[in-house]
């Protein structure tokens, strides 16, 4: 005799059936690898894009995410991966004799993604819009500082208001992009959701704070890409960046923590390239007491070992440096160096009465996790310090707490922060860290000033340059400033990948191709 | 009558929040301005900069101009995005919304579950683990769960995403930001199941610590319940222990936890803040972090108020709830 079936019966058991059965099967089914189809690349990026205009607000001074902007936009002038400069947007550009002028030369053939082509006009446009202080480029000081832009033919010629040594080298980093002119005045506010550049990449859909993804653009004008396709997955906490590669969420990622990248590339079978990237950790010194004593600040340099700091604290993803210079910097000079003397440190502070049992003391302030290893360093150079007669006590804060008090100049006498310098300029480094009407120095004395303030308008690179190792020179000598390392950049990728490093720190898309 | 007074009730709690967190954002240090410098900027610079905020203005005069601008409903915009508040809060809140809707229902079922287990099988193995379950879920913090959620099945089972509320490569125009809502209205039963791949984690670490205490509520005021004369007739007419829990006890044993459940999802809301971080889940819990880190106060003020506000719903959905079901709140 059949069971009889009722149709509450019936709901329930095919309704639990599908429960047990097809919901699983669609939710466990396995994270896909996101390069599966060869085609795609994946990135788990650590800063979300705030916005596509890479030319305006705070983030576009931001160089964490100019990887994103340089895969779409094309700058004015290009970088290489060893910082040195190409033609980008631009094929040719220079001073006039006297350097009232600058001159520009357009690259022809060149289009938007809409298909339109990039004109000098664009170019133009663009390097005026970036000088109006209305359009809220963060860098709008320097922009300002060229003017009444005229076009002729792929040519553009500009006077120059206020000579900028540097120009040049801005030119190939932040903010120094290439809009188009008529889309980007026709968008208005939709500029976010479809933005128009000319660079290897065209914007295919933006999750604001979650991913973009991008197409190749087959009308770009330098070499094609490996990948037709490349996400940027926004991923901001080092742990989820592991787990998005190692889930197969993600096919590369970076700034993650140097015990992971050893355990990824060791024995996880992962590729990794770790680089020397243009960002330096150091030791901010205020002129105040007790660092108004020279002997205190030489023994504060002279009793740091850098190298056991990077080769034991940071697995050696680092390089001891002794200027504001890292080694790729045009200013670099191999011949200044402070030795680790801790017996020499302890001599120079018994010349002004400090000893191991009479210690000097002061604070000193830093950030906890904002780098990596940035607290733990402190920790072991205060450690250092101890040993030769200097005690001071940590104060950790935040990096918005770090800007407003070095705005103020009321940093403690010493302050951990980390600098970069993309363009490798030493005004860049020396010149805004050490001049003191600059709101980013702590150390604000005439003498510094009366050495740096003559190269802000230098007009014979050489004798710049001279100038400056002149000045890392005097800085080292008198103990100013406490440069500890270079920092190296771990960028993991799965196999069957190889990734070109930038020295800038750049992860470009457009640099990773197929092993 | 007693809606209208718990609503006029909340003007002054709003207002109460929006003075002591504009205060204090303007006293705890950290200076927006600051981290807008750029390097080559003059002392006039950093003034302008100022001026072009307002902060150059004492703190009341920065309050009312802020105030007035809340009343017409412009809460500004954004320092670091450059993008109005209000559009930045409602293009997030819905993710938040959804993510802790499927949560709460997980939540939920498995509160319940675990509260009658532990009763029906009373004295036995099953009471024990669901107690022992419960606990554990007690004792470990959200976002705990979270991590050992990627762990587990992000890393070494890897069957779920780890990150984000879609896969990228999904293409879907919902025309709306509730996406759940809008893969079941435009039938995209594909995108329903990869929206719901990338919430099962962090809407089990969610749903974990609020299951395990209804859990708690559920068994005790289900055995309670269980020893009330009309429980015991129903026994006497020869029910199982079961259908006696599912069909007649635990009606009147949910009261205590539907009005946890209300509490709750106020704490669950505030829970998404570490835990979209975590899974890089594109919610308000993720832009307040961020907006916080930048210190970005209009930001900040609009996300705090956005909190406020689904605080007060909430609760005025609970009550709504439990006047529904006791009559006797409502009398005077």
């Amino acid at each position: 005799m059949p069971t009889p079936v009722s149709r509450r019966s019936f709901l329930l058991s095919t309704g639990g059936l599908a429960a047990a059965t097809g919901l699983p099967a669609a939710l466990f089914h396995g994270a896909a690898s996101a390069a599966a189809d060869g085609k795609t690349l994946t990135i788990a990026y650590n800063l979300p894009l705030p916005t596509w205009d890479p030319t305006a607000g705070a983030s576009a001074a931001n160089p964490a995410v100019q990887s994103i902007y340089k895969a779409v936009f094309d700058t004015y002038i290009d970088q290489n991966p060893d910082l040195s400069f190409r033609p980008g947007m631009l094929t040719k550009w220079g001073w006039n004799k006297d350097r009232t002028k600058i001159e520009l030369e357009v690259r022809a053939g060149a289009k938007w993604h809409d298909g339109s082509p990039v004109t000098a006009d664009d170019v133009a446009w663009s390097l005026e819009r970036a000088g109006d202080p209305k359009s809220g480029n963060p860098i709008q000081f320097l922009w300002g500082k060229i003017g009444n832009f005229k076009v002729s033919g792929q040519k553009v010629t500009a006077d120059v208001k206020e000579f900028e040594p540097a120009l040049f080298k801005w030119m190939a980093f932040l903010t120094a992009y290439v809009l188009p002119r008529k889309a980007f005045t026709a968008a208005g506010a939709g500029w976010e959701d479809k933005p128009v550049g000319s660079g290897p990449y065209m914007v295919e859909k933006t999750e604001r704070n979650a991913y973009v993804r991008l197409k190749a653009f087959p009308g770009y004008w330098g070499p094609k890409p490996a990948f037709e396709t490349v996400i940027f997955k926004f991923v901001p906490d080092a742990t989820s960046r592991v787990a998005e590669l190692e889930s197969g969420g993600s096919d590369l990622t970076l700034e993650i923590p140097f015990e992971e990248y050893n355990r990824l590339t060791q024995t996880k079978g992962f590729g990794g390239v770790t680089t020397p990237v243009s960002d330096i950790g150091m030791i901010f010194i205020s002129n105040r007491e007790p660092l108004l004593d020279e002997n205190v600040r030489l023994a504060m340099i002279q009793s740091v070992d850098k190298k056991a700091i990077v080769d034991k604290l940071l697995l050696g993803f680092g390089v001891p440096i002794d200027t504001l210079q890292a080694p790729q910097y045009a200013a670099f000079d191999k011949t200044i160096r402070t030795k680790y003397d801790p017996e020499g440190a302890k001599a120079l502070l018994a010349r002004s009465g400090y000893s191991a049992a009479n210690p000097v003391k002061f604070t000193i302030q830093t950030t906890r996790g904002m780098k990596a290893k940035d607290y733990e360093m402190i920790q072991a150079i205060v450690g250092m310090w101890r040993k030769v007669g200097i005690e001071a006590s940590i104060e950790v804060y935040e990096i918005a707490r770090h800007f407003e008090l070095r705005a103020r100049h009321e940093l403690a006498p010493a302050a951990f922060y980390n600098w970069g310098n993309a363009i490798g300029d030493p005004s860049t480094s020396t010149g805004f860290a050490m001049f003191s009407h600059s709101p980013h120095s702590a150390w604000k004395t005439e003498d510094v000033d009366a050495k740096i303030g003559p190269l802000w308008g230098e007009k014979d690179e050489t004798k710049r340059i001279l100038g400056y190792r002149a000045v890392d020179k005097y800085i080292a000598d008198k103990g100013l400033v406490l440069p500890l390392l270079q920092y190296v950049q771990p960028v993991v990728f799965r196999k069957g990948l190889k990734f070109t490093p930038h020295i800038a720190g750049f992860v470009l898309p457009q640099n990773v191709t197929r092993a | 009558m007693f809606f209208l007074k718990r609503l006029l009730l909340a003007l002054p709690t709003l207002f109460g929040v929006a003075v002591v967190v504009f205060v204090l954002l303007r006293v705890v240090p950290g200076d927006p301005i600051a981290m807008m410098i750029p390097p080559g900027a003059s002392q006039a610079d950093v003034q302008n900069l100022r001026a072009a905020y307002g902060l150059d203005q004492p703190i009341p005069v920065q309050f009312g101009r802020w105030l007035s601008e809340v009343a017409r409903g412009e809460f500004g915009t954004s320092i670091s995005l450059r993008e109005d508040v209000m559009k930045l809060v409602a293009g997030r809140l819905p993710a938040t919304l959804e993510l802790c809707a499927v949560a709460m229902v997980v939540a939920v079922i498995l509160g319940i579950a675990a509260g009658v287990v532990a009763v029906r099988w009373k004295g036995r193995w099953p009471e024990w683990l669901a107690d022992g379950l419960s606990g554990l879920g007690l004792a470990i913090p959200d976002f705990l769960w979270g991590l050992l959620g990627i762990l587990v099945l992000g890393v070494l089972w890897p069957l779920l995403p780890v990150s984000g509320r879609i896969d990228p490569r999904i293409e879907f125009d919902p025309g709306s930001r509730f996406f759940l809502l809008a893969a079941v209205v435009s039938g995209r039963f594909d995108v329903l199941a990869e929206l719901l791949r990338h919430m099962v984690l962090p809407a089990l670490a969610l749903a974990i610590p609020l299951a395990a205490a209804l859990a708690r509520v559920v068994k005790g005021s289900l055995a309670e319940a269980m020893t009330q004369d009309y429980v015991l007739v129903a026994r006497a007419k020869g029910y199982s222990r079961s259908r006696v829990i599912l069909r007649v006890a635990l009606r009147n044993a949910l009261i205590p936890a539907i009005t946890l459940t209300g509490v709750q999802f106020t704490f669950l809301v505030g829970g998404t803040v570490l835990v979209e971080t975590i899974f890089s889940f594109p919610g308000i819990g993720n832009l307040a972090i961020g907006a916080v880190l930048q210190r970005d106060l209009p930001l900040i003020q609009g996300l705090v108020l956005v909190f406020a506000v689904l605080f007060i719903a909430i609760n005025l959905c609970v009550d709504a709830t439990y006047v529904a079901l006791d009559p006797r709140v409502r009398r005077p």
